[in-house]
Formats: structure tokens, sequence, C-alpha cells
């Protein structure tokens, strides 16, 4: 062992930095945060566009001046951060291998652990695209990491795959780059972004949005020379004669983002594979006691807001692990929260109704478009708590809180269940 | 790359596995070669896209230059690999049949393994294939086990064998497409180099003449767009256009298909899904659609195999890549599709003659044909680069090149150290710590070796293909950009001249 800490954050992004700030106010002083790249702020450094914070600081800022703040507050509390330093390996029993260039290879303990990797987005050999395998073709955040931080804007003609958030920035992005993006195309009914994306990023510039298209067919030996693009029917197959050809020379990819759980397997966690993130309890704690998991690793999200705030809960919840050295106050008394039809999954997936102490947040996806349905959360025949929704999307994470006041009325098992819209 | 000289003892056409394994074999002898390319890279073309497999040899017809060289490369490969620092991994295949009937095919293909010395074959029933294969599918009624079947690293083979060639003094001349060979004329004397003095110019012409009345003189001129070069035997190792450079220079006698392969590579946490090679009965078209473990731990199934008139034709399509899914659904159940990282396809240099083409040509002396090479191709790639040479060796009789050395020391894998040893080189060189692929952990020093060794990476692929960055989950997402920030230093390029490929 080359060195003891009280707790080990891995990943300087949103959740990261937000989850150091709160253990560290909540009484932990030995932290060290862990981030691979050579600043801190995650993804956050590469979006530079507009609308991060409305609801954390109530105004409208961009990805680095959002990751400033938290990075501000990091340096003021003192909190040790090393960069450009790779965790590979977590035991179950919270030995961390890192490596860097400055300090070579350590094995470090920690009492905790929040792991806050983010997650990466799904390369064009997951979408099994068929065509042949030319320079051109990028995934949106690679492009943006281009455009953004590195001043080489890789192409003029492009087309879009997927509907994600990061496709439509980065079709605005493109345009005022000057380039000309000429179409999206969704192999979904339905939009993978966030409705205020489509209408500030694509119907403001004109770029047209095709719902349930893909790409079938790439061309270019080197370089890329045009795409094709067809419909798809209910099946999710092409449909014969729709096909459209485009030349370009720049195809970016939007097509869904994966919790980065490598690093988690490695410490024997138990993962979700509906959202690819860990099972965590109501104190966002793993299967794998004293490890706690927020952001885009657990779950992803589609506002940072959402991320800093489940991190600050992760936060907390490790401080107290560490204070009460994972002694619980109360016996223990779990039960299961599970999705309804229609429902996709939830975060977190028990809670230890034993030990509540503050309110929990229930979060999920839909897995269709359904318009006018009402949410509840049920236990049994009682009804805990239920919201109206005019539309709920897969785009958008859904968030229920259940008051801790409600929760220790609470004696068995919890259904989110959605009615209404056709279901 | 620098050219001080321009006639050569030999020219190898082509730096895929063949070339460069006929390169490393040459490189024991006392001869001055030089091996061409036409893409930036070795290992461009088929190399580059098969199913990285040393096949045991059972397949071959009994007495064809595929069973013979197919089973000798096969028992090649533990020194290669010991020699090259080639991850080499002798796991074992099967051969599933589905039906009753089929247990003749298997015993027919029993029968043919013994003939070609492959040893340690087995018929296996159903159950008991199932105790060393449990994920087998429904319908699989029986199995041939056969051990001595392996999984390699195509690309780190294919380079092993161009470094050490270089290491031992082969030249290589990439970004060089040959656009026609010429025969010299018989009677004149020819260096491409002008001499210097009357003196040397009269020794020359002298031992030309010598050299041509034994039949070993400078007899052909090989023209590039990278210039001309003059040798005395040509390699012909050009892949899917060996027969477009045989008929430059000799009678068209053979004709070679593009069999187009498609595959499906799955993340690594799909890579114990079998742990055997697992083949299904070959039919006429190839070994049909197999399931395996790549060395490096990822899950490979493929190909399909139909001809194509384009060989230029990489594409994958919806059809084939289905085919795929179908097929290998068969031999082993719940493939774990939704893991797959990549697809890809490549040709197979199909001859028209149904074994490998490997000969000096009847008229044209010194011009020496290692054509077809379509599987087992990869696996012979060691014996055929021996058996050329034996060729050359008739030809020419050379003497041996005093300063060979058989061994190539490979990048450092340094993820796969233990925690001491790599805590040990990362102490030592910094930048053996700095990760930048974090799907596969590849670092930065792995990255400046791949770029700075002779005969290094100069595109996205090149370094992927000698270090794997780029190679993981997420296919260079997150890394690509540092990798050409990294390559665009260490060329003195730009940003806009980095490429992915060729």
């Amino acid at each position: 062992m080359d060195r003891h800490v009280s707790l080990a954050v891995i990943g300087a992004g949103p959740a990261g930095l937000a989850a150091a700030v709160s253990a560290h106010e909540a009484g932990i002083e030995n932290i060290v945060i862990y981030e691979r790249d050579e600043k801190l702020g995650g993804i956050l450094n590469q979006c530079i566009h507009n609308g991060f914070g409305l609801h954390t600081f109530k105004e409208e800022l961009t990805g680095p001046e959002y990751a400033t703040r938290f990075i501000d507050k990091v340096r003021e509390l003192g909190i040790r951060c090393e960069t450009e330093s790779m965790v590979v390996s977590i035991s179950p029993q919270r030995e961390i291998t890192v490596v860097s260039k400055r300090y070579g290879l350590r094995v470090v303990s920690a009492d905790a652990i929040v792991l806050a990797m983010g997650c990466r987005e799904r390369p064009r050999g997951a979408l099994n695209i068929p065509g042949m395998r030319p320079q051109g073709i990028y995934t949106a955040g690679a492009a943006q990491k281009l455009v953004n931080c590195e001043g080489y804007v890789p192409g003029k003609e492009v087309v879009i795959l997927g509907s994600g958030d990061i496709g439509l920035i980065m079709a605005r992005r493109m345009t005022l780059e000057g380039a000309h993006v000429k179409v999206v195309a969704e192999l979904m009914p339905y939009s993978g972004g966030l409705k205020r994306n489509i209408v500030q990023c694509l119907d403001d510039y004109d770029i047209p949005l095709k719902l349930s298209h893909t790409v079938v067919d790439i061309k270019g030996k080197r370089k890329l020379e045009g795409v094709t693009i067809a419909e798809v029917g209910p099946d999710g197959a092409p449909v014969p004669g729709t096909e459209e050809y485009y030349e370009c020379d720049t195809l970016l990819l939007s097509c869904g983002l994966i919790p980065e759980n490598e690093l988690s397997l490695t410490a024997g966690i138990g993962i979700n594979r509906i959202t690819n993130g860990p099972f965590v309890d109501d104190r966002l704690e793993t299967d794998v006691p004293g490890i706690f998991a927020c952001g885009n690793v657990l779950h992803v999200h589609d506002l940072v807001d959402y991320v800093s705030e489940e991190a600050g809960r992760a936060g907390r919840h490790a401080a107290d692990y560490i204070l009460s050295g994972g002694a619980k106050k109360n016996p223990p008394n779990i039960v299961k929260v599970t999705p309804g039809q229609g429902i996709r999954y939830t975060v977190p997936v028990t809670i230890d109704l034993g030990n509540i102490e503050e309110d929990v947040h229930v979060r999920f996806r839909v897995g269709a478009v359904y318009k006018k349905v009402t949410i509840k959360l049920m236990c049994g025949d009682k009804e805990l708590t239920s919201k109206r929704r005019t539309i709920v999307v897969p785009s958008e994470m859904e968030d229920v809180i259940l008051r801790k006041s409600i929760l220790e009325e609470v004696d068995g098992d919890i259904r989110v269940e959605m009615t209404g819209g056709g279901l | 790359m620098i050219m001080n000289r321009r006639n050569y003892d030999i020219v190898i056409i082509g730096a895929g596995v063949i070339g460069c394994s006929v390169a490393r074999a040459l490189s024991r002898y006392d001869l001055s070669v030089l091996c061409i390319d036409r893409e930036s890279d070795v290992c461009e073309g088929t190399s580059k896209a098969n199913s990285a497999i040393i096949h045991a040899g059972f397949d071959a017809k009994p007495g064809s230059l595929k069973a013979l060289l197919n089973v000798r490369g096969n028992q090649m490969m533990d020194q290669i690999a010991e020699e090259l620092d080639v991850p080499f991994k002798r796991i074992g295949a099967m051969v599933l049949c589905f039906c009753e009937e089929d247990i003749s095919v298997l015993k027919d293909l029993m029968d043919k393994g013994e003939k070609n010395g492959v040893e340690g074959i087995r018929l296996l029933s159903r159950e008991e294939a199932l105790e060393l294969e449990p994920g087998l599918g429904d319908e699989v009624y029986a199995a041939l086990h056969v051990p001595s079947s392996g999984i390699v690293c195509p690309f780190e083979l294919t380079l092993a064998f161009a470094e050490n060639a270089y290491h031992n003094g082969t030249e290589f001349s990439l970004n060089t497409e040959v656009t026609g060979i010429k025969m010299l004329p018989e009677t004149e004397p020819h260096t491409a180099n002008k001499p210097k003095d009357a003196d040397e110019a009269a020794e020359d012409i002298a031992e030309a003449r010598e050299r041509l009345r034994s039949g070993t003189g400078y007899k052909f001129m090989i023209d590039t767009d990278n210039g001309s070069f003059v040798s005395k035997c040509v390699i012909n190792c050009a892949g899917v256009y060996a027969d477009k450079i045989h008929n430059m220079v000799c009678e068209p006698s053979f004709s070679i298909v593009a069999r187009k392969g498609e595959y499906m590579l799955m993340d690594k946490s799909a890579g114990n899904t079998v742990s055997h090679t697992i083949f299904q009965t070959p039919t006429r078209m190839g070994k049909g659609v197999l399931v395996t473990p790549t060395v490096h731990g990822n899950l490979l199934v493929g190909p399909t195999a139909y001809d194509i008139d384009d060989k230029e034709n990489v594409g994958t399509t919806r059809d084939g890549l289905g085919t795929v899914r179908a097929k290998s659904s068969m031999s082993i159940k719940d493939i774990p599709f939704n893991k797959v990282i990549n697809s890809f396809s490549g040709l197979r240099a199909t001859g028209s003659t149904g074994d490998f083409i490997i000969q000096e040509d009847e008229k044209v002396k010194g011009f020496i044909d290692v054509a077809g090479i379509e599987s087992p191709g990869l696996s012979s790639a060691p014996a055929i680069g021996t058996y050329v040479a034996d060729i050359v060796c008739r030809i020419l009789d050379p003497a041996v090149n005093p300063y060979y050395d058989p061994t190539r020391l490979g990048i450092p894998r340094v993820a796969e150290m233990s925690v001491e040893d790599r805590r040990r080189l990362v102490g030592q060189r910094p930048d053996y710590g700095q990760i930048v692929c974090r799907c596969e952990e590849i670092s930065e020093g792995e990255i400046q070796d791949a770029i700075r060794r002779p005969l290094g990476a100069t595109t996205l692929d090149g370094v992927k293909r000698r270090v794997r960055a780029g190679m993981g989950r997420c296919q260079g997402g997150f890394c690509a950009p540092k990798v050409m920030d990294m390559l665009a230093h260490e060329l003195g390029i730009s940003y806009a001249e980095v490429k992915k490929n060729g």
C-alpha cells in the first residue's frame, strides 16, 4: 500500500467535483479526486455552448463556466486533485491502482469511493452500419473535441446520424464553423435529444430532421464520399426504395451514450443491463459496500444540474459511511423499487426504509413517447405520490421525489406505475 | 523512406504477412532485399482483416501445398511467437456438425487431418463436446476436437516479420505502387546507379556479364510511382493483385478472385463466450462461419464468403452481417451481439488453381509467384517464408547473413504487466504511466514507440494495429484526438494531414 485516503473520487467531471465538495462539506478532509485528463471539468470543457446551470445557479452558463464554479469550490476547500492519473482497477476491499506520469504506479486504499467516470459514445462499430470504413466518421463528441478544443473542423459537408443532444449541438456548431449540415437522421420515430436543442440547433438553421431513418451504406475507401440514408419500417429494417444518397465528407454519430463501468466491474460491482450502470440503493451505494456511484456512470443524464444534485447526495452518503465506519444506525429494512409498464428502469433499485435520513429521488426513463400520463409511486395498493405529465419522452429523465415523511409510512416494495397515454 | 540504392538482389512486391514473412526468411541470407507496398504501412490488405487463426491443417487436400505449408506453419508458430514476441495461443478448435449424416464429413476431415500430419484429432459426441464448450447450440450433433489450432494477432505477426527483416537489413519502400515490370535485355548489364569512374564501370560490367552467364544477373526493371528498381528476382506477394503483377511480365497462367468475408468483433467482456475456435463443417466456399476468442480477449464471429468484382471493396453489408449473425448463432447460443464494437470485411485472394501458387515462373526465370494465398494463408505464412527462401537459394545460392538475428522485441504491453513490473517500467519511463486509450489502457509511451520505431506508424490505424489504441469499446472516440495530436507532433505534420489509413 502506497497511501491511504478517506475518500477517493474517480473522475473530475461535474459528478466527481460535486461529490467531493459535498463530502468535504459533510466533514471529510482527506479526499483525493483522480482525473485521467490533464484538466478538471470532464466533458464540460468541450461543451462551449450555453444552457448549463439553469436549475443549479438560475442562470445560463457555458460548460466550462459551469465546471469552473465547482473547480473554484474544490480549490477553495483545498481538495487534492490528481490529474493525468488513470485508475486502472479497484478491488472489492477498496484498493485502487492508479497510474500517472508524475507519480508512476501506486496502490491507494480508501475508506470510501465515489465512482464518477461518466459515459462514452456508442461508436460506429457498435451500430452495425454497413459499408466502407473511410476517414471522416466521428462520434459527435470526438468531433466536438476536435472543433472546440483543438481548433480543427473535420469537414465541410456533414450528415449526422442520431439525434442525441451532442449530435444536435454539433449540427449547430458545424454550421457556425461554415460547414453545411445536410440532414440529421434518427432511427427512432422520436428524437433522442431535448426539445430545446431541436429548436435551437436544427430548426433555427433549417437543418432537416428525418425521423425513422438510418444510414444503410457508407461510400469511400480512404476518405468518406457519401452515405445512403433510408427510411426504416416499424421492424427497424430499411424500407426498399426509400434510399437517398448524400454526398458528404463527414458523418457524425450521436446514437447513444454508455456509462463507463469497466472499472466498476474490476471491483465486482453489479451492473444493471438496462442502464449499463451499477445497481444502487437510495444512498447511491453500489452492491459493494463503501463504493458509491453518481452522474453518467450511474445512468445517462440529460441535464448537468441533475448530475450535480445527484453527486452531491452521493458525496454526503459517502461521508456518512466514512464517519460511521460503515455502520447503519438502525437495523436495515430493504424494499425493492421496480419499474412498471412503459418504464425502463429506476435508480435506485432498493430503499433501506430502516435508515431514511432524507427525501429519496426516484429517477427513470420511459421506453417510448406517451402523452397525458399519470406517474404514480405505489406500495401495494397504496399511492405514495403521483404526478401528471402532458408528455413523457425517452430523451428526458423523470425525477419523482419520495418525501421522508411518506417513506416512514411505507412497509413494502415500491412500484413506479404509469397510466393513461394509451397504456 | 530514403532510398540510397536502386538495384537489389530481390524485390518483394507486397508487404502483407506473406511478403513480410518472405522478407524475414530471406534476411537470413546475404542478399539485398527490397520489399515494396503501395500502402503507407505494412499489413494494409488481407493481412489486416481475417480470422486471425493459426489453423491446424485438417481441411486442406492431402498432398497440396496448402496442406504441407499449413501444418508446417502451425508447427513453427511456437518458435516464431517466442522469437518475435508475438501473442499466440494454442487454444484448440472444434468443428461442429448439425446432423447424423454429417458425421461422415467430420470423419473425412479427421482422415485428411491425419494424412496431413495433424496430431490429436478426436471425434466427440454432443455430450463430450458440451463438456469442453458449454455454450454450443442446441442443434449441434457432434464435433471434432483439434488441439493444435491456435489464435494470433495478424497485425503483430506481420509487423514482427517486417521489423525483424528490417533489423536484419531488408529495406522497405512503402507508398510505392508497381506500375510495370520489364525484362532487361539479356545482353546488356544493368545497374541503376551510374558508376563513379571508368574502372568501376568496367568492373560492374564484367561482374554483371558473369552474373548473366550464370543466370543470376539483374533481369528485372520494376517501375513504380516512386521510381524504378532493378533486381535479379521478383517475388510476387501482391495478394488480390498477384495476377495483375504476374501478367506484367509473365504469360497469364492464373487469376485471382477477391472473395469477401465479413466479420463482427465484440467487446472483451464477451471474450469468454467460447474457449475454442468453433468451426462448422466446411463448404466449397470456405471454412464457414466461425466463433472464436481473439488473442487479445475479444470475441470474433464471421466470415461470410462471396466473390466480388471490385478488389478495393472492403465494405460490410447488411445481408452479410445478418448471415454472420444467423450462422454463428447455430454454433453458439446466446452470442452477445449487443456487445459488437466493430464490423469489418476482408478479401481472400482466391486463386484459380485451388491451391497456393508458389513457384518460379516456367518461362520468366527469377520471377517467383506467391499467389492465391487465401485461407490457410496466415497459418502458412511462416512456412511460406522458408519455402520461398529455398526457391531463392536454388536460384541465387546466397551466403548466409553473418549478422542475422532471429529475435525481435515488441512494444511493451504495459496493461498486461504485473503491478510490480509495471511500477518499475513507469518509474523508468514515465510516459508509460500516461494512459491515452482508456479502453485498452494504452499509454503515451507505447504510442510514441509505435510511431518512432523503424517502419513506425504514420496513421491512426497504424497506431491501432501496433498498440491497440482505438481498438477498444469506444473505437477511438476519446483517444483519437490525442493520437492525432501525437502523430502530428511526432511526424511534423498538421492535424489535417493526419490520416486514418492509407
